[in-house]
């Protein structure tokens, strides 16, 4: 089995359409049903344009997806990574016979499963016991798979004194443990995953990264998962694939997939120029973040300082200092940080703040830049300028696992009376 | 090139039925009739007795409305009989349409998310209103015992009554015929998701359910015989009660206009459920 392909995508893609659906869709399906009714080719497929919601386009039509040529071989564990919106969810759903493909097509050897969401078709008036068989018929379960491995999900799910009430009165950890358990037994050759991880507690996500690990390196199976959480994803997976605004940028090893995407294509992932980010009053060259001492990975340990250093030029005296706003992977500010203190100079400028050792928890985070003026107004703002992934430098594999509650981690002095 | 177990593809070919795929998901159409049973009653007292309950009251209020007020005849049956009769017909044939009709937008959220045979779905409506439907029947049959042993009333049965399973199956064709169709239109359009709700109602006047055949007249009556309804509904009164017509042309007739729907509405559904999901 190693080796052989068992996923083969060629020349995908997928058109959407925007805008509401009335009476002028209605006319447009009759013009495209008119030009294929005659043999001519769907006039519509034309004109769609690039998929970036940030730029206003002129089409209603809008490729989701673009020419996707991939392969996955057999004991693969291949991530899906991409910004929101760059067209990862749309390959998911293509992948897992939600929607068709516009142009293309994907082929299969073996049993596809795919967890786009935990609990589909969970029925809130039967019983948790009702609801595994009802669950995992959906997912693909014949029902006597399911029944033999009753025990064992009911067992994973930890939620056995409650199986007999409707699942309306769980809580919603309860409820997902029990709807992840069920997907966890699925017998499928290839497995697609969705985010599907950011749910549930500490101890059961822990439980929930074992089984994937279990699935992916103990079973040798075929798993594609897709996730923002680049800790996990290196953790779990060997190879990657990047999209960006629906087409495919990079396919290789993991590492340097997960390099790709956090550099968004300049030379490195901890250093970054820039020529964009500027005004008549300020204008930004170059960011710098470092571990101190130096590694000589693309990645930051937790367990070393953290440089991050900032080159730009003031252009005027109205310029006061610069900030940083810090978010986390899902997008929620965690701090912000300033440099009140240094008095500016006109011309270059280089300044650098320095993280403690284990400030930030292992994950993903997001430096929005502002530049503030001496009236307290910001000058420029420039969202995520920049991001790095700070990982856990003793725990080589499941870094993730580990993973403490919260975004950062900060040692304070403790003392005994 | 190599053969796939599974080919994705942005084709799609009307002719592609795939029902081994159906097949091989029976289990999900068996528990999706018992989710749709054991949820109906959750946290009622009377649980299955409101099976009954609906009927009984319609029956009720037509044999006072059509009975009484407006004198329309019952072919000399009683008119509990020849309401309650009507009554669970049309209920079966309605439900299944309406219900069948709404499957796509009604399941868009797990059809979102996981793909099965999309034809499992309304399937399984009709086959849970089969089990009500069935219930309701017994119902019937007890209300005709009760006729012939405590009432004058003499019980009429034909060995028509052997054709009855045949009669319900051809009902619920039909009502999975047109109820797919609908359905496979609506997901872009709502447009027609009006129309069914009020149409089923309309159409029940022009099936003899509150009226026997045997009173319709003319030009009336050849438009009345069109719908295919109609010798289901008189072919079952014929068959238990003994009145009415029963013609084997009439069920030929509803016999391949179900089959042509079906045909044509299982064709349709399977080109809308590729990518109906993009347009819901």
């Amino acid at each position: 089995m190693e080796g052989k392909v068992v996923l083969k995508a060629e020349n995908i893609s997928k058109m959407y359409r925007l805008g509401l659906v009335n009476s002028r869709s209605l006319s447009a399906d009759l013009n495209r049903w008119w030009h294929l009714l005659r043999g001519k080719e769907d006039p519509h497929l034309k004109i769609g344009e690039m998929n970036n919601r940030a730029v206003k386009g002129n089409s209603d039509y809008v490729w989701a997806l673009k020419d996707i040529d991939f392969e996955v071989n057999a004991g693969d564990t291949m991530a899906i990574i991409g910004r929101n919106g760059a067209g990862k969810s749309t390959l998911l759903k293509l992948l897992s016979r939600v929607t068709q493909p516009t142009t293309g097509s994907i082929g299969v050897h073996g049993r596809i499963a795919s967890l786009l969401e935990v609990g589909t078709g969970f029925h809130p008036e039967l019983t948790g016991r009702d609801n595994i068989y009802l669950n995992g018929a959906i997912l693909g379960m014949r029902k006597s798979e399911i029944k033999q491995k009753l025990d064992q999900i009911i067992d994973f799910s930890g939620v056995e004194r409650y199986i007999d009430t409707p699942v309306k009165r769980y809580s919603s950890g309860m409820y997902v443990r029990l709807a992840f358990a069920v997907a966890a037994h699925l017998e499928s050759e290839i497995l697609i995953i969705d985010e599907v991880l950011a749910v549930g507690d500490m101890e059961f996500q822990k439980k929930c990264l074992g089984k994937m690990d279990e699935v992916a390196k103990g079973q040798g199976r075929t798993v594609l998962f897709v996730s923002h959480n680049m800790a996990a994803v290196k953790s779990l997976c060997e190879k990657g694939i990047v999209i960006e605004n629906g087409q495919k940028v990079f396919q290789g090893p993991i590492g340097e997939a997960v390099k790709h995407y956090m550099s968004k294509g300049s030379e490195s992932a901890l250093r970054r120029q820039f020529d964009f980010v500027k005004n008549d009053q300020f204008s930004l060259t170059e960011i710098g973040i470092y571990n101190d001492p130096i590694g000589q990975e693309e990645l930051l340990l937790d367990k070393h300082k953290i440089q991050i250093s900032t080159s730009f030029e003031v252009l005027s005296s109205e310029v006061s200092h610069i900030a940083y706003h810090v978010y986390n992977e899902s997008g929620d500010p965690i701090f912000s940080m300033g440099t009140m203190d240094i008095a500016l100079q006109m011309g270059t400028n280089t300044i650098t703040c320095e993280i403690p050792p284990y400030f930030f928890q292992s994950g993903t985070y997001y430096l929005s830049l502002y530049v503030i003026s001496k009236a307290q107004k910001a000058i420029l703002i420039e969202k995520d300028v920049m991001s790095f992934l700070v990982t856990d430098g003793d725990r080589q594999m499941g870094a993730f696992m580990g993973r403490e509650p919260g975004d950062i981690r900060p040692q304070f002095n403790w003392f005994s009376a | 090139m190599k053969k796939w177990d599974l080919e994705i593809s942005s084709k799609t070919f009307w002719w592609k039925w795939n029902l081994k795929e159906v097949w091989r998901y029976r289990d999900l159409l068996l528990l999706l009739v018992m989710r749709d049973y054991k949820a109906s009653f959750r946290q009622t007292i009377l649980g299955p007795i409101w099976f009954f309950i609906q009927p009984i009251f319609t029956t009720i209020v037509y044999t006072f409305v059509f009975n009484r007020v407006a004198k329309l005849g019952t072919d000399g049956q009683p008119p509990a009989l020849f309401y309650l009769s009507g009554v669970i017909l049309w209920n079966y044939f309605s439900t299944s349409l309406t219900s069948t009709s709404n499957a796509f937008i009604q399941n868009a959220s797990i059809f979102g998310k996981v793909y099965f045979p999309r034809l499992i779905i309304p399937v399984s409506i009709v086959l849970s209103n089969l089990m009500k439907f069935s219930v309701q029947l017994a119902f019937f049959i007890c209300m005709l015992i009760y006729y012939t042993n405590f009432t004058t009333y003499t019980a009429n049965m034909s060995w028509h009554i052997v054709l009855v399973p045949l009669l319900v199956l051809n009902m619920a064709l039909l009502g999975l015929g047109a109820g797919m169709i609908i359905s496979s239109f609506t997901t872009k359009y709502r447009d027609l998701a009006y129309l069914v709700t009020f149409g089923v109602q309309l159409l029940m006047y022009a099936t003899p359910v509150v009226y026997p055949l045997s009173m319709v007249k003319g030009k009336l009556l050849s438009i009345i015989l069109l719908n295919p309804m109609t010798g289901i509904v008189e072919g079952f009164r014929y068959g238990f009660l003994g009145t009415g017509s029963f013609e084997w042309g009439m069920l030929a007739y509803s016999f391949s206009f179900a089959a042509v729907m079906l045909v044509i509405a299982i064709s349709l559904f399977n080109r809308v459920e590729k990518s109906f999901m993009d347009t819901v």
